[in-house]
């Protein structure tokens, strides 16, 4: 399939898992512990476990996989607010297919949906307006969610339901940043990664240099990661070079799609609709300063905040959950104390179980759960 | 599929509660749509139950095989089928994996009230088709009306009786290191098919669902190797679910290599841009076998000459450990665990 095999090419993943295993055979001699690196996004992950990526990779070099799902970052609190505007009446809420199975404090949106609400899923906000269009006698509730990737689309549905004067769409906005996120990890003090891969489809909306300061203060360094095998390897490579090199910069892999300035309409829509929150709060993570946001009061019409009773309650994460420890790689997702036991992905407690793109999920289905008792 | 369908005395009328309470109008419909339709003499009696003679039965093998299934399908119509086709090859395919020879179906069908008749007879008619095709009658029905609401548009249910060999033996659990994997052509059509029928996602594809009835090309596939291990059809789960069935009951691991597992492209454009795994979609006319590797090269040979069989290939082999695994080459480089999926497949958000 053009576009898509050239990217999965066997020999070149050859050439390049050697290229890293040379350059990781002469920083050995230098180094007592493993390289820790970390891809931020959960898209990455996806594509790490689904071509077995870690077991090409030379045994100094550890992945840290970050806390980049946008799903499995969803505080309990949140959902219970999804489930609360589901279960309204006249009301059609409608979500991303996988944050349909997080859990709540009392149910998911899955199990809502059982118990009657009216919840669909999408693909795009543009359908959710498309259902507030043909169901005028409706409220149409769009969850948005995600990093700076999906933000861009929320943002145009916003301005099309505005320009069109479609009064039953509203948005219930769960939108992170990224950079902040970032920032709280590397503040973290018992961080010890070596380099980052930084989220391309992040970057291709705002560019490579709100990532400068990784470089520049905190001397880590960062490539702009593509999705597909290859680009991940490629970005290894990259990394490792610029490892032995001494250096630390940013370095743009994913340039057939990101430019360095970022997509300005992209982002001009979002800081239209947009305006930073104080704070987030984090599945895993806790409260994270300026790490989301809210819609603007001019679009106070179309903020679900606004528009309906939210109940925003703070629900603590299980104690017995080890995520946030998992995310900046202090544990092995197999070293928490409730993995593949009391936490599982049926039963999912902790957030990285949550979603097939969460570390502890993946490790999970990948047969990980061994390695406990082992 | 647009079938020329007979002018009765339905045409252009629908479907309403009397049709199901049992007098006068239901008659008729059978009379009509059912009994003509599905053309078998078991029907025309017009008795409560069909009757077979034994004695014909065990000319045919030692033990009867029965088996039922229900169809809800959504749309009802969709790209190379309906839930009439599907309806009898599915049922004849899950007595046909346990080396049955499929015989009779019967036919259960819960109609909602305001249902077109002409939909419901361009559905018998298929069923018809199917049956013929796959050399079985349908020997007796039911037909239930619930008012608006209470179902969706149409029900089916099936059941079928079909005799087995007494040398047969084909069971989840016999598979043995050494034996080969082997699947009869492309994966996830069926899925594929049903995902762009509903039409919510606007995709520009031209898959139609792979649903055949699989039973003459199993009965070929048993003459040249009568000791074929397990066999399944991957219906609902997909290729992925099968096999951790085999490698669960049998307590193997199997291998699997992807680039040996056939995927139209059109289907792996569906799959790359909605985030789903093809392992995972459903066929409705795909069989799953585990086999001696020495029967390999005849059965792929015979398989290959049967239109249910042109893609037949080797996907993967059982080996020892770790025991109740499914293990993917993923043709990278690296290996990954194909496991059962805990719910539905849901698309990724980004």
């Amino acid at each position: 399939m053009k576009f898509v095999d050239e990217f999965r090419d066997t020999e070149k993943a050859q050439t390049l898992t050697k290229a890293m295993h040379n350059i990781a055979n002469r920083l050995a001699t230098k180094q007592s512990k493993p390289l820790q690196i970390m891809e931020f996004c959960g898209g990455h992950t996806h594509t790490i476990f689904r071509y077995g990526i870690e077991q090409m990779l030379p045994d100094s070099i550890e992945m840290v996989h970050g806390p980049g799902c946008p799903v499995c970052v969803l505080p309990m609190g949140r959902v219970d607010d999804c489930v609360t505007l589901a279960e309204l009446p006249n009301v059609i809420f409608t979500t991303f297919g996988d944050a349909m199975r997080v859990p709540g404090s009392k149910k998911s949106l899955l199990q809502a949906k059982a118990d009657g609400a009216d919840i669909r899923m999408t693909y795009s906000p543009m359908d959710a307006l498309n259902l507030a269009r043909n169901n005028p006698d409706k409220d149409v509730i769009f969850f948005g969610l995600g990093f700076e990737t999906t933000m861009p689309s929320t943002a145009l549905t916003v301005l099309q339901a505005e320009r069109e004067g479609v009064t039953n769409f509203s948005l219930f906005c769960n939108h992170i940043t990224t950079v902040p996120t970032i920032k709280a990890v590397l503040d973290s003090p018992d961080m010890k990664l070596d380099g980052f891969l930084a989220p391309g489809h992040v970057a291709m909306v705002i560019g490579e240099r709100p990532f400068d300061f990784i470089a520049k203060d905190y001397h880590k360094p960062i490539v702009v990661t593509g999705f597909e095998p290859l680009d991940i390897l490629h970005s290894l490579w990259m990394l490792l070079q610029q490892i032995e090199d001494g250096r630390s910069q940013v370095e743009n892999q994913y340039s057939r799609i990101v430019d360095p300035n970022g997509n300005s309409p992209a982002l001009q829509a979002i800081s239209q609709v947009f305006e930073i929150r104080e704070f987030f709060e984090w599945r895993g993570l806790g409260s994270i300063d300026h790490s989301g946001v809210r819609m603007k009061p001019a679009y106070a019409a179309f903020d679900a905040e606004k528009k309906f009773a939210v109940p925003n309650l703070k629900i603590a994460d299980p104690k017995s959950c080890q995520c946030g420890e998992v995310v900046k790689g202090v544990i092995k997702p197999w070293d928490c104390k409730i993995f593949g036991t009391k936490c599982n992905p049926e039963n999912p407690m902790g957030a990285l179980m949550v979603s097939s793109e969460g570390a502890c999920a993946a490790y999970f289905n990948n047969g990980y759960s061994e390695q406990k008792t082992a | 599929m647009n079938t020329p369908l007979n002018t009765t005395k339905f045409s252009g009328k629908k479907i309403n509660l009397s049709h199901g309470a049992g007098g006068k109008a239901m008659q008729d419909l059978i009379d009509e749509i059912f009994v003509k339709g599905f053309g078998s003499p078991e029907l025309l009696l017009l008795e409560d139950q069909a009757r077979f003679n034994l004695s014909d039965l065990a000319k045919l093998g030692s033990r009867l095989a029965m088996t039922t299934d229900s169809y809800v399908v959504d749309p009802l119509f969709f790209p190379g089928g309906d839930i009439g086709k599907l309806a009898v090859t599915g049922t004849v395919n899950d007595l046909a994996v346990g080396g049955a020879i499929p015989l009779y179906l019967t036919c259960g069908m819960i109609i909602e009230e305001g249902f077109p008749i002409d939909d419901l007879q361009r559905i018998v008619a298929s069923m018809r088709t199917t049956a013929d095709e796959a050399g079985v009658r349908i020997v007796t029905g039911d037909t239930k009306v619930v008012p608006r609401g209470a179902a969706d548009k149409l029900f089916i249910n099936t059941a079928g009786v079909g005799v087995i060999t007494e040398q047969t033996n084909i069971l989840a659990s016999r598979a043995q290191v050494g034996d080969v994997v082997i699947i009869n052509g492309f994966v996830g059509d069926h899925g594929a098919a049903i995902v762009d029928a509903r039409g919510e996602l606007a995709l520009e594809i031209s898959v139609e669902t792979d649903c055949q009835p699989l039973n003459h090309l199993i009965q070929a596939m048993l003459e040249v190797c009568p000791d074929i291990h397990c066999m399944r059809d991957a219906t609902r789960g997909g290729l992925a679910t099968i096999l951790n069935e085999f490698a669960v009951q049998s307590g193997i691991a199997i291998e699997l290599e992807h680039v040996q597992i056939p995927v139209r492209e059109e289907v792996r454009g569906v799959c790359e841009v909605l985030g789903l795994d093809p392992l995972y979609l459903a066929n409705e006319g795909k069989l799953v076998a585990v086999v001696p590797e020495e029967y390999l090269q005849a059965l792929l040979e015979v398989m290959q000459r049967y239109p249910a069989g042109q893609g037949s290939c080797i996907i993967g082999k059982i080996a020892d450990s770790p025991k109740g695994k499914v293990i993917l080459n993923t043709g990278f480089g690296g290996k990954r665990i194909i496991d059962m999926l805990i719910g539905e497949q849901l698309p990724r958000i980004c």
